[in-house]
Order: structure tokens, then sequence, then C-alpha cells
């Protein structure tokens, strides 16, 4: 197998996008990356994507894609792991190129949610859980995560202020992001005042509905040293697990299991201890999410995920930053783009290009990108040569 | 997605709760499988309890396409006296009356008005207890 670099990003401003479709949107992405890897020709082409037919009535969006790149006929293909298909595209790209049959690949993440009515898009989000014994049952997401949130408070004493603080601190760093979708500060007595959508969770506690798109360019690590134009950025690790898609059937309501699980094997496939990582992009599609997340992959122990957060653990300025792009809830949640978003934002700032948001230790970064309640997730882990 | 199909597929576990128990290992199904965790492919009939509690609960206030008329709703995972667990609403019971540790009993009841097919779809319910 042979070692992987990245070489080029790019990526939309996420947001309403009313002018562009959802090729409009992955194209620019890609071409973006494209001229920031200097390449003009790729040899074959991934993209992430949850529900191109549900969002925007059309599938087959790997040829689509290689088409509209001006790149045909080099292979091009969709996958899909609902919100985690942006990791998912990075996963398969780097199989790709580490087993020699392609050199130049580009992996790229696309959804276009807002053509659509927000009962339609809570429709088609929803055909990530299991549609025929939770979905059926009239649960929504924020529905499945606030019984996460529940469970959690009821656990471990984690308080409302706690999942609050996350969306706090994610806004904070999304303030300084170009690209972020909602580039506004807001306190902790906003979010807790602020619709309910499934209690405890309030609308200020979730992820928007975005339109946008990333992409990245890699190719052999060997490849990537040769041409010396910018700071080389291997991928250490890529990791993929899954657990039930359906959240009653886990053992522990709380323990996002997946995350765990793919979490370890990076460390373990990267040669690093979690204390060896300088921060993280996570999946926040909630605030309980992050909390989570923080916990199975081994950053806080068990429950405390909450006070960690409280405490400024995570903040851009603390120990262990985490989401400086503004996360999934301040930058916007594009679900099948997000996972390569989070590669995106950790490009950045390895490579020392984030400008305000810039964190003075970059050498080494996590990305974690989760599916549906937690039924899959792909972990990355990049470092700067 | 409600079709004739479905709601005729779906009856034996939706409108009477079977379950079944891996003759192997004896862990315990709900929906039915066709292979266990242990790699049996042998499992005997078995009928889930109604009575269990609820371990973690929301109340559902931006509905799906087609529950919109019945927001706000309450929603729970219920663990059955076995140790069985289901996700389904928690029907009758005021928001406030929420808890972890809420005694409920498994009722047959509507889930949804209609599909696009025009079919009823029937199925469980959590009740507390009155």
């Amino acid at each position: 197998m042979r070692d992987v670099a990245i070489i080029g990003i790019g990526m939309t401003d996420f947001g309403e996008m009313w002018n562009d479709s959802l090729r409009d949107l992955f194209v620019k992405a890609s071409l973006e990356a494209m001229d920031d890897a200097g390449v003009d020709h790729i040899d074959g082409l991934v993209a992430g994507c949850m529900s191109p037919g549900l969002f925007a009535g059309q599938e087959h969006i790997g040829s689509l894609m290689a088409d509209y790149l001006g790149q045909a006929p080099i292979p091009g293909v969709r996958v899909e792991s609902a919100c985690a298909s942006g990791g998912m595209a990075l996963r398969t790209g780097i199989a790709y190129v580490a087993s020699g049959m392609h050199n130049v690949v580009l992996c790229g993440g696309v959804e276009k949610m807002t053509d659509v009515s927000g009962a339609q898009a809570t429709y088609a989000l929803a055909t990530a859980a299991d549609q025929d014994y939770e979905a059926f049952h009239g649960v929504t997401f924020p529905g499945l995560y606030a019984m996460m949130a529940t469970a959690h408070m009821h656990k471990y004493g984690t308080k409302r202020e706690d999942l609050a603080q996350v969306a706090v601190k994610n806004h904070d760093n999304g303030l300084l992001n170009p690209h972020a979708q909602y580039r506004m500060k807001i306190t902790v007595e906003q979010v807790i005042n602020s619709v309910k959508v499934a209690d405890p969770l309030n609308i200020l506690d979730c992820s928007p509905i975005t339109d946008g798109a990333a992409a990245v360019i890699i190719c052999p690590l060997e490849m990537a040293k040769k041409m010396k134009k910018k700071p080389v950025v291997k991928i250490s690790a890529s990791t993929h697990a899954t657990d039930t898609i359906a959240l009653h059937q886990r053992d522990d309501i709380t323990w996002l299991k997946s995350t765990a699980e793919a979490a370890a094997k990076a460390y373990k496939m990267a040669g690093v201890k979690p204390e060896q990582i300088d921060f993280a992009e996570v999946h926040d599609c909630f605030t309980i999410a992050e909390i989570c997340v923080l916990e199975a992959m081994g950053i806080v122990k068990k429950g405390e995920g909450g006070k960690a957060t409280r405490e400024g653990l995570t903040a851009r300025d603390g120990k262990f930053p985490v989401n400086p792009s503004g996360g999934l809830k301040s930058k916007g949640h594009p679900v099948g783009a997000t996972g390569i978003a989070q590669i995106h934002e950790i490009v950045t700032q390895l490579r020392g290009e984030a400008g305000r948001r810039q964190l003075k230790r970059a050498r080494r970064a996590l990305a974690q990108n989760m599916g549906g309640s937690g039924g899959s997730a792909v972990v990355h882990i990049l470092e700067v040569l | 997605m409600i079709t004739p199909a479905i709601v005729r597929r779906n009856t034996p576990h939706r409108y009477r709760m079977e379950a079944q128990k891996c003759a192997a290992c004896g862990k315990v199904f709900f929906p039915p499988r066709l292979v266990c965790t242990c790699g049996s492919r042998k499992f005997k009939a078995y009928a889930l309890p109604s009575e269990g509690k609820v371990i973690t609960h929301t109340v559902i206030r931006t509905a799906p396409r087609g529950f919109g008329d019945e927001a706000p709703y309450c929603m729970g995972i219920v663990e059955l006296k076995d140790g069985s667990r289901v996700l389904c609403q928690i029907a009758d019971c005021e928001p406030h009356r929420l808890k972890v540790g809420l005694q409920v009993t498994i009722e047959f009841r509507k889930i949804q008005e209609a599909g696009e097919s025009g079919v009823i779809a029937y199925g469980y319910k959590a009740v507390p207890e009155r």
C-alpha cells in the first residue's frame, strides 16, 4: 500500500445558494481544488452525496460530475453513507491511490438541500434512520439526538447549558470563517430560549439545512513531495466503522460505538495517542453529538464531554480546539459535503492559511465524520510534513 | 413509505409484536432477522412482553411529513420487562409527565393517517400506566 497525500483543496461558500445547482456546486469546489493542486487532469473522481435523488431528483452523479468537470471518460462514482458520505468519498479515493489503481484522484462532497421544502428535507434526512422501525413511528433526526441528550443528562448530570455551550463555541469560531453559513455570535441564553425542535434540543442546538460542496485532490505521497508547491499534508490514518442504525438497539444510548471503534483504529494506524493530536474537526450535527464524540474519541472520559466543553477544553484557545471552522453548527451542514469540508479546514490550518482563525499549534489533526445517529463513522488523521 | 405490500409484510411484528429468539444463544430480536450475531440461523418464535419503562424520551415539535397535524407528540425508547427495546410514540401522555423510568404498556394504535397509497398504517405505541 502506498502512502497518500492531499495536494489540493477547494470549497464553495456554504448557505442558501439559490443560483447554484447540484452540479454547479460540485464543479466549483472541484475546479478550485484542481487549481490549488496545479493539475488539469485527474485519473478518477469520487463524489460523496447523501441523497441527490430526494433533494434534487438526480442519481448517477459520478458520471454527471466527471462530465461537467470536463474529465469524462475518467471513472467517476458516487458513494453514500448518510451524513458520512464525504468522509467515505475520501476513504474510497485513498483506497484507489494506495492500491496503485489510480494516481491523482478528486474526492468531493456535495448536497443541494434548499430546492425542496423543509418538510421534504426532514423526510430526506430521516431516510438515514431505520425507515421501518424509527422513521415509521414519526421520529426525526433532532428527535433521535434529543433522546441521546436526555439519556446523557440523566446518566451523567450533563446540564442544558453544557449543550448550549457547544453551539456558542462553534459560532464563535464560525464568525471568522468566510465560507460559514451563519457568521453570528450567539449566547447560552439565546440557545436555551430558541424555538423548540425536539426536547431538550432547540433550533440553535441543530445544524442547519445548507447547500454546498467541497473537494480535495489526493495522490501518492512520493509524487506530492516532488511537487513541492505547498506544505505536503500526509494522510496518516483512514478508518471506518459501523453500528446499529437504530438507536434503540444499542446497549448504551449515549455511547457512539462506531466513532470509538474508528478512532481507536485510527490512533493505531497513525501510531499516535489522542494527546498527540493538536485539534479536531468533528460531526456536531447537534450539540449533544459533539459531547458524545469527545468521549468516544477518548479525548475525555465517559460522561465528561459536557463538563470539558463548559471548562473551555475545546475552545479555539483551549488545550484541544474542536471545530475551528465553526463546525456543522455555524459553517453549515450540506450533508454529503461535510466530511470533505472538515478535511478542507484541517488542511487550511495545517498549511497555516487559516487567517484570523489560525490555530497556534497545527501539525497533526483528526477529522470525525458520522452518519445517521452514529450508524457509521469515518475518521482521518492528517499531518503536515 | 407505506404501501399495501409493506403493511402486509410488517403485520406480524407491527400488529402483534412477534419477535424471535436465537435457538443457539438465546438472543431476542425484534424485528426478526435471518441470522443472529452469533452466526446461528435457527430461531424460535417469541412474543415480546407488553410492559416496560421509558429509558429516554423527547417531544417532537417539528414533525416529519405525515405527522404534522399531531405535533407536539411524545416519543421514547421503551425497555420491556425482558430487556428488549423498542422506539415508539408515547401516547395519552402530556409532555410534562415524561421522565426516565416512566412505567408504560404497549398498545395497538394507528401510527399514520395514510401514505401516498391511501393505506392506514397501524402499529404499537406506549401508554403510561393509568
